[in-house]
């Protein structure tokens, strides 16, 4: 039935389709607000294209989250998709919206602090992290790897919950 | 479905160059996957196994990578994981060294940490633009790990009489296969010059200095250099490779093709 639409109406029918697909580890987050979408475009042979860049190399989501893109498209009633992966650009948190910043915060998770772009963050991480429970600042790492690749496990030490931290890189 | 137990590789100096790179990468992750659920603490149990998955997934790439330049019709990452012997392994020894106690792991990861960061963050820079995005994404999770081995190495180095002693044991007893990192055959030093591989002796200085700002701070004595193992390369592995091959293969070669 889309393949009736004409290429525009079409780019963005499948856009706001492949847009509402979560990220299954953390089902607050759409992939756009991840910057885990790259592009939507229809190909020449009319074809939808899906692009996708993983957070990390290993992401085990990705199968997933190009599954799910297929099923959304397909009940947006696209049935010809191709869902591509990307490397490059590497994928940074500083893609993440500020919008998807906010829901990692209220789901218990800390946001990216800072920006990617200084090595240095990556190398040496940050000091403060504030609690996305209390917003406390006396807050200290307990792990740098958590629950999944992109995440570090922190301790809040005024509300003594543990909580992850979404890594900057 | 696919018949094939084993796979032959064209021997071609881009396909050589990226699965001496693919297998570093998948070994050691394997190796680190088997401390999955044996770690000492819950948080090096969950550590290990996400480094294992950074590799593993680096290798995925290389892997993807290796079939696009080999070009055998039908031909995917999995045949080079699953369908090639020892011999055609090209990874460095170093990665398939057992993992020994907790300490021998740590050594190992720094050792090869200390060398794989520069390197990516210098291939960044490639001619050849696959390896140069796999390279960009890649240089982002060696920081890590870099990071992460350098703190335990410091922590066991600097704790008791007893981590001391294993961490500097197995310092001695890997630092044989450190100058197989750096070793250049002839159609590597074709790639480097063509600005497509990343010669390693540029990256010397850096892993000198990393890994002796690591051994200062662990109070460890960094061995003096000696006779340097090597053969990986060209397929000539140590007896450990055929096990992890064992256990990695012995699926897909019994039951060629098979999925769930």
């Amino acid at each position: 039935m889309a393949a009736d639409l004409p290429s525009e109406a079409l780019k963005r029918r499948a856009y706001e389709a492949a847009a509402a697909v979560c990220d299954p580890e953390i089902p607050v987050l759409s992939i756009a607000d991840l910057g885990v979408l790259r592009d939507v475009g229809v190909a020449a042979d009319g074809a939808v294209e899906v692009t996708i860049t993983p957070t990390y190399s290993g992401c085990p989501a990705m199968n997933m989250i190009a599954l799910e893109i297929d099923v959304a498209l397909a009940k947006a009633g696209i049935e010809r998709a191709r869902i591509r992966t990307v490397l490059s650009p590497a994928w940074t948190t500083d893609w993440m919206t500020d919008e998807g910043k906010a829901k990692l915060r209220a789901y218990g998770i800390a946001p990216p602090q800072g920006r990617a772009s200084s090595r240095r963050g990556a190398l040496f991480g940050v000091d403060q992290v504030p609690c996305p429970h209390c917003g406390s600042g006396d807050t200290e790492k307990l792990a740098e790897f958590g629950s999944t690749a992109c995440k570090a496990l922190w301790r809040c030490r005024s509300c003594r919950e543990p909580f992850d931290y979404f890594k900057c890189i | 479905m696919a018949t094939t137990t084993s796979i032959e590789v064209p021997d071609t100096p881009l396909l050589g160059y990226v699965l001496r790179r693919a297998d570093d990468a998948l070994v050691l992750g394997h190796r680190l996957s088997e401390w999955c659920g044996h770690a000492p603490t819950l948080e090096e149990d969950i550590a290990l196994p996400n480094i294992a998955l950074d590799l593993i997934g680096q290798a995925r790439s290389l892997y993807q990578y290796a079939a696009e330049i080999d070009g055998t019709p039908g031909r995917t990452e999995d045949d080079f994981a699953y369908l090639r012997d020892v011999g055609q392994y090209r990874n460095c020894l170093l990665v398939e060294q057992p993992n020994g106690d907790f300490a021998a792991t740590v050594v190992r990861q720094v050792l090869y940490s200390a060398f794989i960061d520069p390197y990516w963050r210098t291939a960044i820079g490639s001619k050849d633009a696959t390896l140069a995005a796999v390279a960009a994404k890649s240089a982002k999770e060696s920081a890590y790990h870099v990071r992460h081995a350098g703190e335990w190495l410091i922590r066991l180095g600097d704790g008791t009489a007893e981590s001391h002693r294993r961490a500097q044991a197995a310092l001695d007893d890997l630092w044989l296969f450190t100058g197989e990192l750096f070793e250049v055959d002839a159609t590597e030093r074709a790639l480097i010059a063509a600005g497509i591989a990343v010669d390693p002796e540029t990256l010397r200085a850096e892993w000198n200095r990393t890994v002796d700002e690591i051994l200062a701070e662990a109070t460890l004595t960094r061995p003096v250099d000696g006779w340097m193992q090597s053969g990986g390369r060209s397929g000539r592995h140590s007896e450990h490779l055929g096990y992890i091959l064992a256990d990695l293969q012995h699926l897909q070669r019994t039951y060629p093709g098979a999925t769930w």
